[in-house]
């Protein structure tokens, strides 16, 4: 498993997201207040709506589209909603952001 | 070591006390709850649909084991606590058990009132209160045909309908002129008798109970005062309940017919806290739910030593639970001396409703037949609002209910099991009565979440209400009109303006510190509102937050269903020319657009745009933002006004530019539409927008609170002025204090309906200084404002969210 530099965390607002392609494949990577980064599949698993660019609070992100509150730390959407996106290993290192792409 | 905290009922009172306080301290205590009947929580008010075979026990368990074993709660059912020692802090139960404690809650409910009559301790009479009863019912109906049913209220009729349904003939004994005498009127009561007559149940009126005649230890008829006497296999007796305190007498605890609590829910013992029916608040018992879950989470509160909420009593209303048979009442419905009522009463029609006022508010209400607006009476109610205002249309209702999307049914009893509610998330009735039932709701939002009706426009709120209301029967109470913004804070969205202006927050973070927020940074619903009432409250002062912002006014454009967006550039008064027309089709060709679509607001919408080429789209489009995405100024519409118009009065096309270009780039609580019509010809519907404004011969008249939306509102009569410059001093004023004073999120029609148009025409058309004030106000608040589309286009730099990072 290799880790791919990514950018500054400072290029993601705090309570924002940034858009990594990669290939065919979108990835949302957040920034919580706290300065902690996730990333996820950047598809909501109610209609695909680009988690990015939602609302992000404590460590969930609302969809922009329904408004689905996604964790996350695990992908999973808050009930009663019923689904998961996937997580991509993330790591910051000096300041930099690390993915873990090679799935 | 954990505290002890022992719970004696496990009804719905006493685990929705736990429940409240598992949300808040999960870890504080060690619980032990005790129930007498050998089942987890379950929903009581369910047990009438149980009887009637239209739900089973299962559906209606709120609590299983497995939650109660998930939450490190000790279970003891079938365990009836029959000692408190108060000195060596412990309960026993009849099984031996005894079990220390730090805290105490009693919720141990109330028992039917059996009648002290000869025979009522026969085999076959039965009270109607558990699960137990209801099995008991449904055996009898199996093997015997007469039911008695003594008590014409709420509890003996569902009773009466369910042994009806389980094969019985059934008569209901009722002391009183007319059935239920605590909920409805003379007239009211005699039409619910009349429609359950013709459902096959017979009524004995003004009789008294004298004696169960037995043989063989089994009831087999009742016999009245008046030497009457009728067959009975099986009587149950429903006339009213009893608070169940005995326990909590017999240790010494003041009774006086309750347990007395006070405004924390807190018992003469200290360590003793009670809740529920059981309990004497401010010498008033409750046998309603919607008032035990208020005490139960008061309660919680104080058992997890936050010590904040007080409870200070319910205001009840009931609806019945059997099918197909629609009352509500609330309140002083029969009125006296010194009250007025507003009645409409059609026999024929089966409908009848009667108003209660006092002092220019409504009091109590009765409604039989149609009880679409019981919710909306019922808030008028509580919240004391004044109703001269509306007094001429308040008995047609509040009309809340949006126009399209549910088949033109504004009735819920009139509409069957598969028919759809929600037209946006196609929901049918059936599955929300189900919902309802099955997972134990209680609220049009554990609704809105659990089943997604009304989720979306919101324009079935007002029938997921009803069905709801009906449902849940006095289990219902609907929210107060003045409720909290979000689950992070417990300040509704005034009292957040308040705070704002008084201690000059200026940032997200300090007024949510400030302001003491649940949560960390808030939610998707709290921040939005209050990055708006900062930059509203403190213009230029206030730092706008992007991450608060949903993302149509982060990106300023409108995102689609593919995560693509529309740029809609403005065209001041819908007026466009050839130059921009040439350089609006030169950039769809560059950019591939898929779509481009005339808007309703006179303008020209290219759809499915990629976020990463909005920046270099607008840069070379050159025209700016029309706002077509924002809680903010959306367009005037125009007719063409006296320039062309063979019978244009005024120049409607100039004023609406005007309009435009003085209001461009502000922000409010929702969006904000104008029109601008040159005749009363009306050809710019200015009928329904926020601000329509219609031009005659001698000026302008000025309309307000118009929608054209969800629910069809026709703006209302402001004012008439002579000039241009009026028309927007005036409407300025109108939007800045809109802007000021509405709840984020509410159009102008819900600002004006909440404060009253005699409001609003005292602030502008009677206080001509504030007008002028306010209008300054917004000038200053617009001034120096930049086009945000050439803003981005100028700083890329800073503004890194268009830009994709590929690996």
């Amino acid at each position: 498993m290799s880790w791919t530099k990514i950018c500054p965390v400072n290029d993601i607002p705090a309570l924002g997201a940034r858009v990594v392609r990669h290939g065919e494949i979108d990835i949302g990577v957040f920034r919580t207040q706290d300065d902690r980064v996730f990333a996820l599949n950047n598809s909501c698993p109610h209609k695909g709506g680009p988690l990015s660019q939602g609302i992000v609070y404590g460590d969930k992100v609302a969809c922009p589209l329904h408004s689905w509150k996604i964790s996350l730390v695990d992908g999973k959407a808050e009930e009663p909603d019923v689904g998961q996106t996937a997580c991509y290993a993330v790591k910051v290192e000096n300041g930099d952001v690390y993915l873990q792409l090679n799935k | 070591m954990k505290q002890k905290l022992v719970v004696v009922g496990n009804g719905m009172a006493g685990m929705r006390a736990v429940e409240e306080l598992l949300k808040i301290a999960p870890d504080m205590y060690d619980i032990t709850v005790f129930g007498d009947e050998p089942y987890p929580n379950y929903n009581r008010i369910m047990l009438s649909p149980v009887l009637a075979n239209e739900q089973t026990i299962d559906d209606i368990i709120l609590n299983t084991r497995e939650w109660y074993a998930e939450n490190n709660i000790t279970l003891r059912t079938s365990a009836r606590v029959n000692k408190i020692d108060r000195k060596a802090r412990t309960v026993t139960a009849e099984d031996g058990t005894t079990v220390p404690y730090d805290r105490l809650l009693l919720a141990t409910g109330s028992k039917p009132f059996i009648l002290p009559i000869p025979g009522a301790d026969l085999q076959g009479v039965l009270g109607y209160r558990d699960i137990k009863d209801t099995n008991d019912m449904i055996e009898a109906a199996k093997t015997h045909k007469h039911a008695v049913v003594i008590g014409g209220g709420l509890l003996g009729l569902e009773a009466a309908n369910g042994l009806k349904i389980q094969g019985m003939d059934v008569t209901v004994v009722h002391k009183n002129e007319w059935l239920l005498e605590r909920q409805l009127d003379k007239v009211s009561g005699k039409m619910l008798q009349k429609s359950l007559e013709a459902r096959g149940l017979t009524f004995l009126l003004q009789k008294d109970t004298e004696q169960l005649i037995a043989k063989d230890g089994r009831v087999v008829a009742v016999r009245f005062k008046d030497g009457q006497e009728i067959p009975a296999d099986l009587v149950v007796m429903a006339v009213g309940i009893r608070p169940n305190y005995a326990l909590a007498a017999s240790a010494g605890i003041h009774c006086n017919r309750g347990i007395v609590v006070n405004d924390t829910m807190q018992t003469y013992d200290p360590r003793i806290y009670a809740v529920g029916e059981c309990v004497s608040h401010r010498g008033m018992t409750y046998g309603l739910v919607a008032p035990l879950f208020e005490m139960a989470k008061v309660c919680a509160t104080h058992l997890a030593n936050f010590g904040i909420g007080l409870y200070k009593g319910s205001v009840t209303s009931t609806k019945l639970k059997v099918t197909g048979i629609d009352l509500f009442s609330a309140g002083d419905f029969m009125g006296s001396d010194d009250t007025e009522e507003i009645l409409l009463h059609d026999a024929v029609g089966g409908v009848y409703k009667k108003l209660v006022i006092k002092d220019d508010t409504i009091i109590g209400a009765v409604l039989y037949g149609d009880t679409t607006d019981g919710a909306w009476y019922f808030q008028l109610l509580r919240d004391r609002k004044p109703i001269h205002e509306i007094r001429d249309h308040l008995m047609f209702g509040q009309d809340s209910l949006g126009n399209t999307g549910h088949q033109g049914q504004d009735k819920v009893s009139a509409m069957t099991d598969e028919m759809e509610v929600c037209g946006c998330n196609g929901v049918c009735k059936g599955t929300i009565v189900k919902a309802i039932q099955e997972k134990g709701l209680f609220t049009l939002d554990d609704v809105k979440k659990q089943t997604k009706a009304g989720s979306s426009c919101g324009s079935c709120t007002g029938l997921v209400e009803q069905i709801l209301a009906s449902t849940l029967g006095g289990g219902y109470a609907p929210p107060s009109s003045s409720k909290a913004v979000c689950g992070c804070t417990d300040f509704n969205h005034e009292e957040v303006r308040e705070e704002i202006r008084k201690h000059k927050y200026l940032s997200i973070p300090s007024a949510m510190k400030g302001m003491g927020w649940k949560t960390p940074n808030g939610c998707a619903t709290c921040r939005p509102a209050l990055n708006y009432y900062l930059i509203s409250t403190w213009p230029h002062e206030a730092k706008d937050d992007p991450q608060s912002r949903f993302i149509n006014e982060r990106v300023h454009a409108n995102i689609q269903k593919d995560g693509t967006y529309s740029v809609v550039p403005r065209m001041y008064g819908g007026v466009t020319s050839p130059d921009q027309l040439r350089k609006i089709a030169d950039v769809a060709d560059k950019y591939k657009v898929p779509m481009v679509k005339v808007t309703g607001g006179q303008r020209i919408d290219l759809l499915g745009v990629k976020k990463e080429d909005l920046t270099n789209m607008w840069a070379d489009l050159d025209m700016p933002s029309g706002y077509a995405y924002g809680k903010s100024i959306r367009t005037v519409k125009t007719c063409v006004g006296s320039e062309f118009c063979r019978f244009g009065t005024q120049n409607s096309t100039q004023l609406g530019i005007d309009i435009e270009k003085a209001f461009d780039h502000m922000w409010a609580p929702h969006k904000v539409k104008f029109a601008v019509s040159g005749c009363p010809r009306n050809c710019a519907e200015s009928g329904i927008k926020d601000v329509g404004v219609i031009g005659v011969d001698s000026g302008w008249e000025i309309y307000v609170g118009g929608n054209g939306g969800i629910k069809t509102e026709v703006a209302q009569f402001l004012c008439k002025v002579k000039t241009a410059e009026e028309v927007i001093e005036y409407s300025g004023a109108f939007i800045q204090l809109y802007r000021e004073e509405a709840r984020y999120l509410d159009r102008t029609v819900h600002w004006i309906e909440r404060v009253g148009l005699d409001y609003v025409k005292k602030r502008i058309l009677e206080d001509a200084e504030g007008r002028k004030a306010a209008y300054e106000r917004l000038l200053y608040a617009l001034q120096g404002a930049v086009d945000p589309w050439a803003e981005r286009v100028n700083k890329r730099d800073e503004h890194k969210e268009f830009d994709t990072i590929t690996v």
